[in-house]
């Protein structure tokens, strides 16, 4: 029941987004060019969230002003890095490729024992790190790709992949990501795979949070847009264990969400009573 | 009756940068009066952009301030309908928007209903306008509402009974609950209230709504205008940049009113007697 349940919220989920592209497109557009800028960085993993912000991007800047990175450790997978590879093909854009392993094995050779966790975020600060950097080079603004399901269940790595100057797909759950991949013809390799952190060999996202993203997003869909409470979300035949679990993560993983609490001693403190738009500044 | 050309201004304002607003306003007048429009209908906060937060503070103008004197002056070519952030000499802030003919002020319109829930936060800025009347431009009577005003439908109904044959309502409509039509839902509740507000009004209703991004905010645009039969007239069919200029026959507002005499029937004095008794009973 709950299987056939989510199913049916993911595919009203999928036709939601029938109208969302020229949304994207024109957000990317707006909101990089009142910057003063024309250009946009971003990580391509081979996955297919970077996929679609890659194509959303060509199609808001034109392919001139896009650069995807490529930044493998020795552990990556070469199949990932082949999907990016078909990525920059298929929309004709330049390789651009740092390998990340000489500066994650230098700070780790000094560490002992650090975890899966550990490593898997000093990777993605890493990157993050380097996209930023190399933003300067190519005067572009640095794209977010993490999608409103990691966001909601911090399925990402605070200033790493979760740092970004604009998301265009913050704000869509995996499975619309997927329609809209569809709709953007990114390549079936890409909309077909398990969807992975790469952060080790034969890891998947669902092996790591213990469930699916179907069953993620419709429970987080019922949850957060339809603000059902969790006896409401279990009455609709979902696990009372997972629904607990997944709010648990929504609330856990808050912080990651916001700017770093500041402690309030003036009259106007930044975030609290000092409050412009981002835009403000363009 | 004759007919009435107007031009829908459906700008993107620069946020905050009333200098910049009021040039493209002004550029935007330059062709509505070349392509023979009567007059030019520009959005809600078109000159100052719609979510300013603090900014509020540094946009207001005063309606007898230089840079608002020269909208008014262009009205001696063109009537021109605009909007602002309007302080009163008591130092309060209002959303207005003002209608000019002739080179001078025909009618000032302070917001009423100011949606302080979910992605807006106008309470907290603004000051609620405290009256409501229609106003006579040349060969009829029109009136102003400003977008979440006609969410109460108080506000059409009083100035029909003021006397209303066009309602313009000037918006900063947010695209939200994005649905399986290639549109957004809000394009579709829009369409739906000035049809229904047109056709019980029998009245034309004048919908302009601002494009753009602000902070990730979508506004959809597609003005539009629903005639006294509730049908559509016309409608810009973009989230673009446009100025679009319509006819609207005023002979049909004679001829629906007397084939549905929605408003000869009208009995505003049990309306008033009831809704007497029904405030006192709460």
């Amino acid at each position: 029941m709950q299987r056939d349940r989510a199913m049916d919220i993911c595919r009203k989920l999928e036709t939601s987004v029938a109208g969302a592209v020229p949304v994207l497109v024109g957000f990317l557009r707006d909101e990089i060019q009142k910057t003063g800028h024309r250009n946009a960085i971003f990580g391509l993993s081979g996955g297919i969230d970077s996929a679609v912000v890659a194509y959303l991007a060509v199609l808001a800047l034109g392919k001139d002003h896009v650069y995807p990175l490529i930044m493998p450790y020795r552990e990556s997978s070469q199949a990932s890095v082949n999907d990016a590879r078909q990525v920059l093909a298929d929309l004709g854009l330049q390789e651009r490729m740092i390998d990340i392993t000489s500066q994650v094995d230098a700070y780790f050779s000094c560490q002992e024992c650090a975890t899966h966790l550990r490593r898997g975020n000093k990777m993605a600060r890493e990157r993050m790190s380097i996209i930023y950097d190399q933003s300067v080079v190519y005067q572009a603004l640095p794209l977010g790709t993490s999608n409103k399901t990691e966001l909601l269940l911090g399925y990402g790595t605070q200033f790493g992949d979760l740092a970004s100057a604009l998301n265009p797909v913050g704000d869509l759950f995996k499975t619309q990501v997927r329609a809209i991949a569809g709709q953007l013809s990114v390549p079936e390799s890409i909309r077909r795979k398990a969807p992975s952190a790469d952060l080790w060999q034969d890891q998947t996202d669902e092996d790591e949070l213990g469930f699916s993203y179907e069953d993620a997003d419709a429970i987080l869909h019922l949850l957060v847009d339809e603000r059902l409470t969790e006896d409401e979300v279990v009455g609709q035949g979902f696990q009372g264990e997972l629904v607990d679990q997944v709010m648990r993560r929504i609330r856990q993983n808050q912080y990651k969400r916001r700017m770093p609490v500041i402690a309030k001693v003036s009259s106007r403190t930044i975030g609290i009573d000092f409050r412009y738009p981002r835009d403000w500044g363009m | 009756m004759k007919s009435i050309r107007v031009a829908l201004g459906q700008v993107q304002p620069v946020l905050g940068d009333v200098y910049a607003n009021a040039d493209k306003h002004m550029a935007f007048i330059d062709r509505a009066v070349e392509q023979g429009a009567d007059v030019v209908v520009f959005p809600e906060l078109g000159l100052t952009g719609y979510l300013l937060r603090d900014l509020t503070y540094q946009v207001a103008r005063r309606i007898d301030d230089r840079d608002i004197g020269k909208l008014i002056g262009a009205s001696q070519r063109i009537d021109v309908l605009f909007s602002f952030v309007e302080e009163s000499a008591a130092h309060r802030f209002y959303t207005c928007s003002v209608y000019a003919s002739g080179g001078r002020v025909i009618h000032v319109h302070r917001k009423i209903y100011l949606p302080t829930y979910g992605l807006f936060e106008e309470g907290r800025h603004f000051s609620r306008g405290e009256s409501l009347n229609s106003f006579a431009v040349a060969e009829y009577r029109a009136g102003i509402a400003i977008c979440e005003d006609v969410w109460h439908p108080s506000v059409p109904y009083l100035l029909s009974v003021a006397g209303m044959d066009v309602l313009y309502v000037p918006a900063a409509g947010p695209g939200r609950a994005l649905g399986g039509d290639p549109h957004s839902g809000s394009q579709l509740f829009w369409e739906r209230l000035i049809r229904t507000y047109a056709q019980l009004f029998t009245c034309y209703v004048v919908f302009v709504n601002r494009v753009g991004f602000e902070d990730g905010v979508f506004f959809f645009g597609h003005s539009a205008i629903a005639g006294p039969d509730g049908e559509m007239v016309g409608k810009v069919a973009s989230h673009d940049e446009r100025l679009e200029i319509f006819s609207l026959d005023l002979a049909n507002i004679r001829k629906e009113r007397y084939r549905t005499p929605l408003l000869r029937d009208e009995d505003v004095h049990f309306t008033q007697r009831t809704l007497a008794r029904l405030v006192e009973g709460q």
